[in-house]
């Protein structure tokens, strides 16, 4: 019964029923939207990771955090330097097996130079409750031109599993600006 | 020159019984063989789900089950065991199923199919073996620098090899049955899907070898150094594409039952075998999905691989979406349920468990992994959910509720049918996928919604209690734990009687002789809508393309939605 001969032997010239056509043109045109959109937003948006990565040893990148470290630390947090670069200027992380090294304090509206890499094994920088999540691998250092839209205090975890460790692996950035200050006095207001 | 008479085997006398239910001839030697392969998949599932629930139940906050020492290695073993054992050893089920079975072939030299079973079985104890000692809690990934004890690797390496000879035996099979004439003109389309799967098997081991193989030389000390960046491109050549030998497996298990119970025909056999084929030439693009977030990449090349060359990929499996589908509404109107949009759906057999897991499968797969798999795949997208516990909840969504839900229904076919066993506890059974689907789908959702608002992926404590500098997420978010805990129940519940079904039904089953009636029957003709190929003229198909807008409008406005998230964050380029 199932040795019976096909009932079409040549299925390659059938005609494609209308349903199916429309549908698959639809599914097509709907992808080659999808497609362009990708491309349309290294243009019209204001989100987009930089290629800028550059190899170096992990001994190198760690020389590299801790003189910008000695040279802008303004005080200390729990033994970690946090860290207040001048506006505009390059800054510098690092992930190591567990913490994200040093704090840092930036302004609001200010664009920053972000340079960040692993010294072991690989971790991923999770900025939160942004939601930035970018991967850190060692012998990377990847630059990344950002700026901080709100003020606040902004934690930073690893969602890379590194070990048994991973969890204690945390790490901070505060942002200030004129609306933290506004904030601030209107609560003020409020007392 | 035949293949049969490469590997010295012409002319094997294969012994044969005809099945009485769908009339093909069943080679006793492939029957044994996917009788083997399938008790291996149950038993990897049983404990790699297992292994699963652990990790739920310590990520619900409220119970937080295992220490971190040992919820990394349960997590460990929870990938591999599902990801890898559990699928592959029934993947290669499918391919002596399709193409033994349904070209009514003799497969083609069993005892290299056993050799490849035994390394399957060797390499995958090897690997669980190593993660148990404790010192190979890598995670299914193994990213170095981070490494693992060298039988890690080695049992992957050898479950390749095995999974290779699976390939080569299936194809070895395609070549024998038309040398041999067992069936006439093309294959059937069930044949060409598994066909899809078994081309990109072999492209997906073939990466899986180029890297695997110098980390195990790297973890024995032989090499001194693997690139990191350079380890992830050519891993995930494996890693991704071995989910799309899932996707084309399940895809066409999903064409089989929908021949099987309601003997439908492809609406188009060009239509579903293009489908096919541009899986086989864009899929493996998909390492590109892994790489988003990475430094160094440019973001044309990360354009172009991660919607694998202008979404064609994706294309193919927006068709079978609406053909699959299509193909039962045509079958069902023939059957006679021809009243509105959706007697055809009322009326199909919801209560065999066959065709309700197939059908929750292909719902499942395009809601939930589907669209999210799209999401999380667009180049700038990704840094929303990078490594966030939404990367787990798109893949429950494709690989749990989509290609394990679709195994599971096919594995009610299988049991009368190549074991010759009743089903015991039909109720049971037909329970069963409601449960498990719901359960699987729950915990998709409930870890995207999770990743959606920050929790990371694989991580013991979110609540970093013991990090030096404190941060608490949302309450939001450890709701959506409680509620993937509950749910990870819900779908254990479903996956202990799936495998209690199985177990009971193979050991104790009443063994189905001549004339027997079966307790979830067959479509009469299903046996033929399988093995042959042949378009069904329907051009009439209200109810799947209401079915096909929902899932459009869907799609649009959650892709939509993600775009305003990130239009949201910090400013970086």
């Amino acid at each position: 019964m199932a040795v019976t001969p096909p009932e079409q032997r040549i299925w390659w010239n059938e005609p494609i029923e209308k349903v199916e056509l429309t549908w698959a043109v639809i599914a097509f045109l709907w992808g080659l939207f999808m497609f362009a959109f990708m491309i349309a937003w290294h243009f019209i948006g204001q989100q987009n990771l930089a290629k800028e990565a550059y190899r170096i040893a992990p001994s190198n990148y760690e020389a590299k955090v801790e003189a910008f470290a000695n040279k802008y630390k303004v005080r200390e947090e729990k033994g970690v330097p946090v860290v207040k670069p001048p506006a505009g200027s390059d800054v510098y992380i690092l992930g190591r097996l567990w913490q994200w090294w040093p704090i840092l304090e930036l302004e609001r509206g200010q664009s920053y130079r972000f340079h960040i890499s692993s010294l072991d094994w690989q971790h991923g920088f999770s900025l939160q409750p942004v939601n930035i999540n970018i991967q850190v691998h060692p012998g990377y250092e990847h630059v990344i031109t950002l700026t901080p839209t709100q003020a606040g205090e902004y934690g930073i975890i690893c969602n890379e599993f590194c070990g048994i460790g991973h969890h204690m692996m945390t790490g901070k950035i505060y942002v200030t600006g004129q609306r933290q200050a506004e904030g601030g006095a209107r609560l003020a207001e409020g007392r | 020159m035949t293949v049969g008479t490469v590997v010295g085997v012409a002319g094997r006398a294969a012994e044969f019984r005809t099945c009485q239910y769908t009339g093909l001839k069943v080679d006793v030697a492939a029957q044994r063989l996917i009788i083997a392969n399938a008790v291996a998949a149950v038993i990897f599932l049983a404990f790699g789900g297992l292994m699963g629930l652990l990790v739920a139940l310590t990520r619900w906050p409220a119970v937080h089950l295992l220490s971190a020492e040992w919820f990394y290695l349960a997590l460990t073993e929870h990938g591999v065991n599902v990801l890898l054992f559990w699928i592959i050893f029934f993947e290669i089920a499918v391919l002596y199923f399709a193409s033994a079975i349904l070209l009514n072939s003799r497969l083609a030299a069993p005892k290299f199919a056993w050799l490849g079973f035994l390394l399957m079985v060797v390499g995958a104890l090897l690997t669980n073996y190593a993660i148990a000692q404790g010192d190979s809690s890598v995670m299914f990934t193994s990213y170095p620098p981070m490494q693992a004890n060298p039988n890690f690797y080695l049992g992957l390496i050898l479950f390749a090899v095995g999974a290779l000879i699976g390939c080569a035996i299936f194809f070895a099979t395609l070549v024998v049955a038309k040398d041999e004439g067992t069936y006439q003109g093309s294959i059937p389309l069930v044949t060409f899907g598994a066909l899809t799967a078994a081309i990109i098997a072999v492209f997906t081991v073939a990466s899986g070898a180029v890297i695997l193989i110098p980390t195990w030389l790297w973890s024995l000390g032989l090499i001194s150094h693997i690139d990191p960046l350079m380890y992830k491109v050519v891993w995930w050549a494996m890693g991704h594409s071995s989910q799309q030998i899932n996707v084309s497996a399940h895809v066409a298990i999903w064409y089989m039952v929908a021949a099987l119970l309601v003997g439908a025909k492809p609406l188009s056999e060009k239509v579903s075998r293009t489908a096919f084929l541009l899986y086989i030439l864009f899929l493996q693009l998909a390492s590109a999905h892994h790489l988003l977030a990475e430094p160094g990449l440019d973001a044309t090349w990360k354009i172009v691989n991660t919607s694998y060359m202008m979404y064609l990929a994706v294309l193919g499996s927006m068709i079978h979406g609406m053909t699959v589908p299509g193909s039962i509404e045509a079958a069902q109107r023939r059957n006679g349920f021809n009243a509105g949009a959706f007697e055809w759906l009322r009326k199909a057999p919801w209560g065999h468990p066959a065709f309700s897991g197939m059908f929750l499968s292909l719902v499942f797969f395009g809601f939930i992994g589907g669209i999210s798999g799209v999401v999380l795949g667009t180049e700038q997208l990704n840094v929303l959910m990078h490594n966030t516990l939404y990367v787990p909840g798109h893949f429950h969504g494709t690989v749990v509720a989509g290609t394990t839900l679709a195994f599971m229904a096919a594995t009610y076919l299988v049991l009368p049918l190549i074991f010759q066993r009743e089903i015991i506890w039909p109720t049971l059974a037909k329970w069963q996928p409601y449960l498990f689907g719901i359960g699987a789908a729950g915990i998709a959702l409930f870890m995207m919604g999770a990743g959606t608002l920050g929790l990371p992926r694989r991580h013991w404590d979110i609540t970093y209690t013991d990090a030096p500098l404190s941060f608490a997420h949302s309450a939001g978010a450890f709701l959506m734990m409680g509620l993937n805990g509950l749910f990870a129940i819900v779908a254990a519940i479903g996956g202990v009687l799936f495998v209690l079904v199985v177990v009971a039904t193979v050991l104790f089953g009443k063994r189905i002789t001549s004339g027997h009636k079966l307790t979830f029957a067959l479509h009469s003709g299903g046996g033929a809508a399988a093995s042959q190929y042949g378009s069904h003229f329907t051009p009439k198909l209200p109810g799947t393309m209401i079915l096909v807008g929902v899932f459009f409008v869907v799609f649009v406005l959650y892709y939509f939605i993600n775009w305003k998230y990130l239009s949201e964050l910090w400013l970086f380029r």
